[in-house]
């Protein structure tokens, strides 16, 4: 995007114009062929819901479209879905009404598809039809008379077949046209009984709410039993209790059922309105997907596919993003040691430069090859319409504990990293199970987790237990979080958002070939936007944790660590203080341990290593000791550091990894120096399995917490960090505990 | 009074009407499976739950305890 884009000063003038349709009509692969990269993503006030906005040009004049959500009815059941209406009718908190509204429709399967126009048409937005899937209609010899269909139905109707960009010019040319004539749907005839409903709830309303309601208004209201509609005009309790039983009453009198009115009415007026014009040819209820679905929701067969799919799309989030991860990683450790010997005559902004601006960059920028891949396969799944088919073999597992197949695809990559994993959650309709898959989704096991498990296993488990054991207990690992995270999906639904069990309605959206450029599209928008804004919170968290490792930066703390380290050398060596000053200079080895003993004493006197040791009391129950805490702590905003915070703590450096042999040694040769416990080795079976299961269990990464508060709310980033810390301290300590009493 | 949940794999029936206390009801017509219309039972998933059926040649999938709300008539 251009920056001239976002900030064009004719914004307030351009007209604009809504695209509406039901899910899987092509409504996206429409929207990017007319707009292109001018597009911006962003989210709707205070909803989860994507907004997507472009520019295109229409007769040479430069309109802005907004897509909205796919949706099959304007009735809206949740906040997610008042989106749709509450756009076309302006009352979306600093957007405009549009003034046309675009409706595009499958022209396989009008009837249904012009259930929802009908709906938009009733609010009084002038409209055009985009008849799209107009080559497979052809295909299918379904023969629908496009003139027959304008007259009927009182506006421009335009066939196109978006993928191919047919017939988009033509669409535009009828934009243009209606922006001027402003045609308007032609209204269903409907019995006097639904006037008269309308009737009756204005005498509801005071003189003042009534006003301020559109008749379009007060119907969608009675039809949708929708409080909120007489609620926003200003209407009491009492009024609204009213327009409800007085407008029940005349729809019932009129011999309708309020809860089926609609549907009823509007589909009989569809069927009559455009059964002349269409006709269905022999093939029309074929179109292949029943026989590729013979293969791919076949009982054995099926299951077997999506195995072998599943572990395709894990294995790349898993492993082919490492290369990249690999390639940044080593990209940003050259522009720290060329900055860092930039900055040598000024160590604290050297310091800052490196560990902390550019430390922070990386650590935004390293997620993205994983979102990226993810997103790629994300993009072909739902494009081709195999998504669908992967929630239908997969809901069974999930509807016990009231999440659904949906849930499946973001939990599976969350394995990789959570942050791909909760963007995925955008997949879900539903904006509870979309909630409690977020909150789930931390528990999976993700890759960061794993040099952890690596470092403790391959210390103490494997050299006592032996390989085998070493590889059920890593592989066990994995499953800590699952096995935590259904029982805490069930209770989550069941007690705390107390969601009654949700109908499943999925639909079986025909196979389609993607297209290149939506898949390419659907990737550069989930990218960038997790730059912009989990990416700022990630860095800012960054530069917080480098403070806290960095400062109060004491010469007295160097001068002191190093008259330790020398006299330890003279004491080993049985030379004088001077001495070991020259061998200190001389031997590059001895230089390097002065310098991590000198970081070691940094990191025990910064604020982060003094709020370890007053914390430390509370991991005491867990067998922590005052290093283990510090090591958690600053693991805190990314779990991964832990590796090389021990490395730093344990005076060896900070470029230790889970497979050094040094690291493993010292921790194994760790003593208790005082206490209870003075003497007796620090990492006890219990301690590692308890440090293990933290970090299995615990919430301790910030870009995790950012993206939660990007897609939900900080409440619940909050209650997320809450719950999981917790419930890592409690399962570390009950297995220490238990752990130390039974061996 | 048969539903959709006991329709045999590849039947075909038609809507009846849906049970009173099943909330659901208002979004499957809006989906156009009102009472009248022709119901096909495809098939189930493998794991036995979910189904998926065919309404007017679009293939919808619903849970069996769903369709157990929905009553049919033999077509």
């Amino acid at each position: 995007m251009s920056p001239d884009f976002q900030t064009a000063p004719t914004a307030q003038s351009l007209s604009r114009i809504a695209l509406v349709g039901n899910p899987n009509t092509g409504k996206s692969t429409l929207f990017n062929c007319l707009t292109g990269l001018r597009q911006k993503v962003g989210n709707y006030p205070g909803v989860t819901v994507q907004r997507k906005v472009g520019r295109t040009l229409v007769d040479s004049t430069e309109v802005e479209i907004v897509d909205l959500p796919g949706t099959y009815s304007l009735a809206a059941t949740s906040p997610d879905e008042r989106v749709v209406i509450d756009s076309l009718q302006g009352d979306v908190e600093g957007l405009d009404r549009p003034e046309l509204a675009l409706c595009i429709v499958d022209a396989t399967n009008l009837q249904r598809n012009l259930f929802l126009a009908f709906q938009v048409g009733q609010l009084g937005l002038p409209m055009v039809l985009a008849l799209n899937y107009w080559d497979s209609a052809k295909k299918r010899r379904i023969q629908v008379d496009v003139e027959g269909l304008e007259k009927r139905l009182g506006i421009p109707v335009v066939p196109i077949s978006a993928s191919r960009a047919e017939g988009v010019e033509d669409l535009r040319k009828a934009m243009g046209r209606a922006l001027k004539d402003k045609p308007l749907l032609r209204s269903p005839d409907f019995p006097a009984a639904i006037p008269e409903a309308v009737l009756q709830a204005r005498s509801a309303l005071s003189e003042g709410v009534e006003e301020r309601l559109s008749d379009a208004a007060v119907l969608r209201g009675i039809f949708d039993g929708d409080d909120r509609v007489f609620e926003r005009a200003g209407a009491s309790d009492s009024q609204i209790r009213e327009v409800f039983s007085l407008s029940k009453k005349a729809l019932f009198q009129g011999g309708l059922n309020p809860a089926n009115a609609e549907a009823v009415l509007l589909y009989q007026h569809i069927k009559d309105t455009i059964e002349p014009c269409i006709n269905k040819g022999d093939g029309a209820q074929l179109d292949g997907s029943e026989s590729i679905d013979s293969l791919l929701t076949h009982k054995f067969w099926g299951l077997i596919a999506f195995l072998s799919l599943m572990y395709l799309v894990f294995q790349s989030v898993y492993s082919w993003a490492g290369p990249f991860m690999d390639l940044i990683d080593g990209g940003k450790a050259l522009i720290q040691d060329g900055v860092s010997s930039l900055l040598e005559s000024w160590p604290m902004i050297q310091s800052l430069a490196t560990d902390g601006i550019i430390e922070g960059v990386g650590a935004v920028v390293i997620f993205l090859p994983q979102i990226l891949i993810l997103f790629f396969f994300i993009a072909l799944l739902e494009d081709t319409g195999y998504m669908a088919r992967a929630a239908f073999l997969m809901d069974k597992l999930f509807s016990w504990c009231g999440l659904s197949g949906k849930s499946f695809v973001p939990l599976l990559s969350s394995y990789a990293c959570a942050i791909p994993g909760v963007m995925a959650t955008r997949t879900i309709q539903d904006p509870k199970a979309r909630l409690v898959t977020i909150l789930v989704a931390p528990f999976m096991s993700c890759s960061a987790r794993l040099p952890v498990y690596v470092l403790m296993i391959g210390a103490f488990i494997e050299p006592k237990y032996g390989a085998a054991i070493a590889g059920m207990v890593l592989f066990a690992m994995h499953f800590v979080g699952l096995l935590v995270a259904m029982p805490f999906a069930y209770l989550m639904n069941k007690y705390i958002l107390k969601t009654p069990p949700q109908p499943f309605l999925l639909e079986l959206p025909s196979y389609q070939i993607p297209k290149v450029r939506d898949v390419f599209l659907r990737m550069y928008n989930q990218g960038k936007e997790f730059v912009v804004n989990a990416g700022t919170v990630i860095f800012a968290i960054t530069i917080v944790i480098w403070a806290l490792l960095y400062f109060p930066r004491l010469d007295s703390v160097a001068d002191a660590a190093r008259t330790d380290f020398l006299s330890q050398v003279a004491a080993d060596r049985g030379v004088s203080l001077e001495a070991s000053i020259g061998l200190v200079e001389s031997e590059e080895t001895l230089q390097q341990e002065l310098e991590h003993a000198v970081a070691s004493a940094y990191i025990e006197q910064s604020i982060m290593g003094r709020m370890g040791k007053a914390i430390q009391p509370v991991f005491d129950a867990a067998g922590f000791d005052w290093k283990i805490t510090v090591g958690v702590i600053a693991s805190f905003p990314a779990r991964e550091v832990i590796i090389s915070t021990l490395g730093i703590i344990y005076s060896l450096g900070g470029d230790v990894d889970e497979e050094t042999g040094s690291l493993r040694d010292s921790l194994v040769h760790q003593t208790w120096s005082n206490g209870p416990r003075a003497g007796q080795p620090i990492f006890t079976i219990p301690v590692v399995v308890g440090i293990m299961v933290f970090f299995a269990l615990c919430q301790q990464c910030g870009a995790t917490l950012a993206i939660i508060a990007q897609e939900t709310s900080w409440r619940w980033a909050a209650v997320s960090f809450g719950f999981m810390t917790l419930l890592a301290w409690l399962s570390s300590i009950l297995i220490y505990q238990i752990g130390t009493s039974w061996f | 009074m048969k539903t959709l949940n006991d329709l045999n794999q590849g039947q075909t029936a038609k809507i009846g009407s849906y049970k009173p206390a099943f909330t659901a009801s208002r979004r499957l017509m809006e989906l156009g499976l009102l009472p009248g219309v022709e119901i096909r039972f495809i098939k189930s998933a493998p794991l036995g739950d979910p189904i998926a059926v065919d309404v007017d040649g679009r293939q919808l999938s619903l849970r069996r305890a769903d369709a157990a709300q929905i009553l049919v008539q033999s077509a």
